[in-house]
C-alpha cells in the first residue's frame, strides 16, 4: 500500500503535528478496497470534526491517522459526568477505526477499545507517556466488556478492523493488547487464524496498562481480577437514582388518586394528608434499592440480591412506618407498606444485579423463578390492605 | 463477594485440558488454577458465566451458558419467551435500558 501523500505534510511516521488540516480528496485506491476506503472516509470525517482530544494527523505506511493526546479536556470530564447520569451515555461515541497517541511507530504497541467515548477515554488517559497505536472497534456505543458479552466487541469486527485497517502493513511485530474483559467476545485463535496478529490479553483495568507492557507483556494475578469496590459501586449509584426517579412523578400521582378517592368523589385533603407518607416511602425505597444497597453491599447478609434488598428495605421501612407518623393511624395501611415497599426495595436489588461484576444469569434467572410469584403475591396483599384502609376509614368494616 | 451456590454452570472435563493456560488468563475472577499441568475449577462459586474461557479453550475442555445477568433482561426473556436481550446499544426495539452497560 502506497502511503497516502498529503497537502502539506510529507514527513511519514515522526511527530507531524498537522493539527487537523483537511485531507486531500483524490486519493488513489484500488477500487476493490471498499473496507479501507470506509477507513479513511472515517479519518475524513474525524479531521474535519476535529474533536478537541485530537491533536493532529500523521501519515503512515496504512494512511493517515488522527493523533490523540491522552490529556483530558474540561469537555472530555463533563461527557463523563454526563455519561454516567443518564441517558447521554448511549450517544457518547467516538468514531471506530484507527488512532494514535504520542509518536508510534513500526514497533510501537496496538491497543483495542470500544467506541464508547469514556472507554476510549479512559484508556487514552492511561496511555499517557506510552507511544502507541489505539484500534477503536466499532461496539454501537456500548463499553468493552458488555459488547464483548454481546458479541459486538468480538472476533469479528476485530478481524475486520485489523484488516481494514491495515495494521500488518503498520507494524513489524503481530502483537495486538486486548483488554481482558474483551476475552468474553474474542476468540483469540480465530483472530490470529485469521490476521497473523496474536491477541495479548492486556490487564482488566487500563490503569495496569503500563505495568503489563514494563512486565514484558504479562500481568500479574492482581491485574487479571475484577474487582468490585466502595468507588465502583458509587460509580453506578446517580444511573439507579435517575433510572428510579423517572418513575417517582407518575407513582406520586396514582397514590394520591388511590388515597383521594372517597365516597363523594376524588379530595384532595385526602389525597394529600393520607397519601403523603406512601410517596415520601416511595422515594426512601428507591434511596434503600438503589444507593443502601450498591453502597453496602458486602456487608448486606445474604447472598441472594432479593433477600439483600429485602433486607435492606425492611431494615430501613420498618422504623420509619412503625415509630414515625409515616405509619399513619391504621393497622392496615402500615400492614399495606410493610408489605408493599420492602418487596420493592427487593426487586430494585435484583435489578442490580446487571450492574455487578460478580452475578451469573443462571443466579439471575433462579431468583426471579423464586420471587416473581412472591413480588405479585405482596403486591395482592398490599392492595387488600389498602382496600380494607379505604373501607375502615369509610366507616365500612 | 460471591453470588448463590452451586448455581453457576460451568463446565470441566480435565481429559481434554491440555494446560494452555488461556482460562487463567481470560478469568476475571481467578476460578482456575494450574495444577500437574493441568487447569483445576478451585473455586467455581466464583464463576460469573461470563464465557470468556469456554470461546477461548482451544480444546473445548470448558463450557458455561453465558449471558447477560441483568434482571430486567431475564424477565423481558420471560415475557418475550426468547432469549433475554439486554437493549442497550441495540438496534432491536423493545425497551430501552440505560441501565447496565
Amino acid at each position: 500500500m502506497k502511503p497516502l501523500q498529503m497537502n502539506n505534510n510529507t514527513s511519514s511516521s515522526s511527530s507531524g503535528q498537522n493539527c487537523c488540516a483537511p485531507p486531500q480528496n483524490q486519493l488513489k485506491l484500488s477500487p476493490n478496497l471498499e473496507a479501507r476506503l470506509q477507513a479513511v472516509n472515517s479519518v475524513a470525517e474525524i479531521i474535519s470534526e476535529k474533536p478537541s482530544w485530537v491533536t493532529g494527523v500523521i501519515n503512515t505506511p496504512s494512511g493517515l491517522v488522527p493523533v490523540v493526546t491522552a490529556v483530558w479536556s474540561r469537555e472530555d470530564h463533563w461527557g463523563q459526568i454526563r455519561s454516567r447520569l443518564g441517558a447521554y451515555r448511549m450517544e457518547y461515541t467516538v468514531k471506530p477505526g484507527l488512532y494514535a497517541i504520542g509518536t508510534p511507530d513500526a514497533v510501537s504497541d496496538i491497543f483495542v477499545s470500544a467506541n464508547y467515548k469514556l472507554s476510549f477515554d479512559i484508556l487514552r488517559r492511561n496511555l499517557s507517556g506510552i507511544n502507541g497505536w489505539i484500534l477503536v472497534l466499532d461496539t454501537k456505543g456500548i463499553n468493552v466488556w458488555c459488547a464483548a458479552g454481546k458479541g459486538t466487541f468480538g472476533t469479528e469486527e476485530l478481524i475486520n478492523r485489523v484488516l481494514a485497517s491495515k495494521l500488518s502493513g503498520l507494524v513489524t511485530h503481530r502483537r495486538i493488547i486486548v483488554p481482558q474483559l474483551g476475552a468474553t467476545g474474542v476468540k483469540a485463535s480465530e483472530v490470529k487464524k485469521k490476521t497473523g496478529f496474536t491477541v495479548y490479553f492486556g490487564p482488566v483495568e487500563a490503569s495496569n496498562i503500563k505495568g503489563y507492557v514494563d512486565a514484558r507483556y504479562h500481568a500479574t494475578p492482581e491485574m487479571r481480577k475484577i474487582r468490585f469496590n466502595l468507588a465502583q459501586r458509587l460509580v453506578l449509584v446517580p444511573i439507579e437514582l435517575t433510572q428510579g426517579f423517572r418513575y417517582v412523578p407518575i407513582t406520586a400521582l396514582m397514590i394520591l388518586i388511590i388515597f383521594g378517592i372517597q365516597p363523594s368523589g376524588i379530595l384532595f385533603y385526602n389525597a394529600w394528608f393520607e397519601g403523603w407518607p406512601f410517596i415520601v416511602l416511595s422515594v426512601v425505597t428507591l434511596l434503600a434499592g438503589g444507593l443502601v444497597t450498591p453502597a453496602l453491599l458486602p456487608f448486606i447478609p445474604f447472598r441472594s440480591f432479593a433477600l439483600k434488598g429485602l433486607f435492606a428495605g425492611a431494615a430501613v421501612i420498618a422504623p420509619l412506618v412503625l415509630l414515625t407518623p409515616l405509619g399513619g393511624s391504621s393497622m392496615f395501611y402500615r400492614a399495606s407498606a410493610l408489605t408493599l415497599f420492602p418487596l420493592l426495595s427487593s426487586y430494585l436489588a435484583l435489578q442490580f444485579t446487571g450492574a455487578t461484576t460478580f452475578t451469573t444469569i443462571s443466579g439471575v434467572k433462579k431468583e426471579l423463578k423464586i420471587w416473581i410469584p412472591i413480588y405479585i403475591a405482596g403486591l395482592v396483599i398490599s392492595v387488600i390492605m389498602l382496600v380494607l384502609y379505604k373501607l375502615q376509614s369509610w366507616g365500612l368494616v | 463477594m460471591k453470588y448463590l451456590k452451586n448455581v453457576a454452570t460451568l463446565q470441566y472435563d480435565p481429559e481434554k485440558c491440555t494446560g494452555c493456560r488461556k482460562c487463567t488468563e481470560v478469568c476475571p475472577h481467578a476460578v482456575f488454577e494450574m495444577k500437574d499441568g493441568k487447569a483445576k475449577i478451585i473455586d467455581k462459586d466464583r464463576c460469573m458465566e461470563c464465557g470468556a474461557c469456554a470461546l477461548n479453550c482451544e480444546f473445548n475442555a470448558l463450557s458455561v451458558g453465558s449471558g447477560t445477568g441483568c434482571a430486567a433482561a431475564v424477565i423481558m426473556g420471560m415475557i418475550t419467551g426468547g432469549e433475554p436481550v439486554c437493549n442497550c446499544g441495540g438496534e432491536s426495539g423493545g425497551v430501552k435500558s440505560t441501565r447496565c452497560c
